[in-house]
């Protein structure tokens, strides 16, 4: 008898039998068409971006479109912003303020709000905000507008739907963002100085002055690139879901949650990047 | 009902009511999507000034043949000449003076929805037409509302129209800008059969008064008596019958029978 025979037959070997190696065989075909999708949505997401550029700078801008698109985008959105801004500064100094006071270093919550918020808070919270708000707006309108045949209207119309629908959106969303997020960071400053003066007696010209000593060039230079490039992905993101949503009217519902999804997870990652070239500069 | 169809009959391959003149001509035409073959081998021609309606059952590719004349959608294989110029893989450049002498009636209507009725017509007059003077603009605007009937909903959205009344605002904005041929995608689906007739006659009238060429895609037996000069129909992507529609009525293949019946 061979060494093999010893140990049974083949199916029962350590307990691996031909129904195993059959659902085995069924899960990698699954996984390798998984990798396979992923693949085919990473290539017509850049292959759609290239257009996007291409269409940019083709000539023929709807400018007309785009200042709709930047009232849309940024008017509409001020509001939500508003709030966000306020709210942020104000708990983050409500939350700082008695760990300061233990290590007697209270005159300094100006300057750490401040800085907080410029550099990361108000940059990452509003675009997440954005990413909410712009993004599904974006991804829901033009998805129910691939469903109804609108963008096919637009296409026999004569009008380039890439260049009236797309680059408009994608441009005011990259141009109004970081001006949202400044207003944010601005408005996240004063609902701070509204934070200190809960437990505490503070000018508003003292705590503005004390909090902007403490912000360099370097701090609002990176938060202002960075938060173009938020601006311009939660633009594209919410344009490709749309663009590219299924037929049924399910697939509007789908594009907005999966604009709002990736475009968050992008802002987060892109974040991450900016961080690390900043401290590289440093 | 698959061994019911049989090849088309090769005599007297079309059937002119309109002039001699073929304003679109397609030979060979295929299309698919991914394993599936929608288009097989279609091949026809539209005369001017007639009214050609395409019969067929849901998925027999009928949409699909119209979007491919308009660019919608490239085609696999075949010619599709449209006043002569094959519109198949043409650019976007080629494509859009050819685009700018048809009207294409979309199945749901697409009217804009965040534009009024009013925005909605000026929106292909202003890009077709750049140079038009607001006075003319206006003008025609009033005049394609009033031949369709809906010269009060110039000032609302949409969401406002009824079904019937989405329809005729969009046949309107297709014929604001004066097309020279005219595709309707199921003009009647969905639609009640008082409205459904009077879309129809809505057809008859535009041909009439517009002077355009049609191809008319339905699966509604009444659009087709009503519109149709001459008739074709798909099935399984092949044209399955052409001829008059008399002779659709009369004919004893059992396919052509249950969709008359």
């Amino acid at each position: 008898m061979t060494d093999a025979n010893k140990l049974g037959p083949r199916t029962n070997i350590k307990g691996f039998t031909a129904h195993h190696s059959f659902r085995l065989g069924n899960h990698a075909i699954a996984k390798t068409e998984e990798a396979g999708n992923f693949l085919t949505e990473l290539a017509d997401a850049f292959l759609f971006t290239v257009r996007v550029i291409r269409e940019t700078f083709s000539g023929g801008f709807e400018f007309k479109e785009f200042l709709f698109q930047c009232f849309q985008v940024g008017y509409k959105s001020l509001p939500l912003i508003s709030v966000t801004g306020i709210i942020m500064g104000l708990v983050l100094t409500i939350q700082s303020r008695p760990v300061l006071v233990d290590f007697g270093a209270v005159t300094k919550l100006p300057g750490m709000v401040a800085v907080s918020l410029i550099r990361e808070m108000g940059p990452v919270i509003t675009a997440l905000i954005c990413a909410g708000k712009i993004g599904s707006g974006m991804g829901a309108e033009l998805g129910s507008m691939k469903v109804t045949e609108q963008i096919d209207a637009m296409e026999v119309s004569s009008t380039n739907p890439i260049k009236f629908l797309v680059v408009t959106r994608v441009l005011a969303a990259t141009l109004m963002i970081p001006l949202l997020i400044l207003f944010a960071d601005g408005l996240g400053v004063m609902g701070s100085w509204a934070g200190a003066n809960i437990k505490g007696d503070v000018s508003f010209v003292l705590f503005f002055s004390q909090a902007f000593s403490h912000v360099h060039f370097m701090d609002l230079l990176p938060a202002v690139v960075k938060s173009f490039f938020f601006g311009g992905i939660i633009g594209l993101v919410g344009c490709y879901k749309g663009y590219n949503a299924g037929r049924g009217t399910e697939s509007v519902g789908i594009a907005a949650n999966s604009a709002v999804v990736l475009a968050s997870l992008l802002v987060i990652v892109v974040d991450m990047i900016a961080v690390q070239i900043t401290d590289m500069l440093k | 009902m698959m061994s019911t169809i049989q090849p088309r009959a090769k005599s007297n391959e079309t059937l002119p009511t309109g002039g001699s003149e073929p304003v679109i001509e397609i030979s060979g035409l295929k299309k698919s999507f991914g394993q599936q073959e929608v288009l097989k081998n279609v091949s026809l021609k539209l005369f001017n000034g007639e009214n050609l309606v395409v019969l067929g059952k849901s998925g027999s590719g009928k949409s699909v043949l119209i979007k491919c004349i308009v660019g919608l959608l490239n085609a696999d294989a075949g010619t599709i000449n449209v006043f002569g110029k094959d519109v198949n893989g043409i650019s976007r450049k080629e494509l859009t003076p050819l685009r700018q002498k048809i009207g294409f009636l979309f199945q749901s209507g697409a009217l804009y929805d965040s534009m009024t009725v009013r925005q909605n017509l000026e929106f292909p007059m202003k890009r077709m037409k750049k140079d038009i003077k607001d006075k003319d603009l206006e003008d025609k605007i009033k005049e394609v509302l009033e031949n369709v009937g809906l010269a009060e909903a110039l000032d609302k959205m949409p969401s406002q129209l009824s079904g019937g009344m989405r329809k005729r605002i969009s046949l309107a904005r297709t014929i604001v800008v004066d097309p020279m041929i005219m595709l309707y995608d199921e003009p009647t689906t969905g639609l009640d059969p008082i409205t459904s007739g009077e879309i129809s006659s809505l057809i008859m009238d535009v041909q009439k008064k517009y002077k355009t060429s049609s191809i008319i895609i339905t699966h509604d037996i009444k659009c087709a008596r009503s519109t149709a000069n001459r008739v074709i129909m798909l099935a399984e992507g092949e044209i399955l019958k052409e001829g008059k529609i008399e002779d659709f009525e009369n004919s004893t293949d059992p396919f052509i029978k249950s969709f008359f019946e």
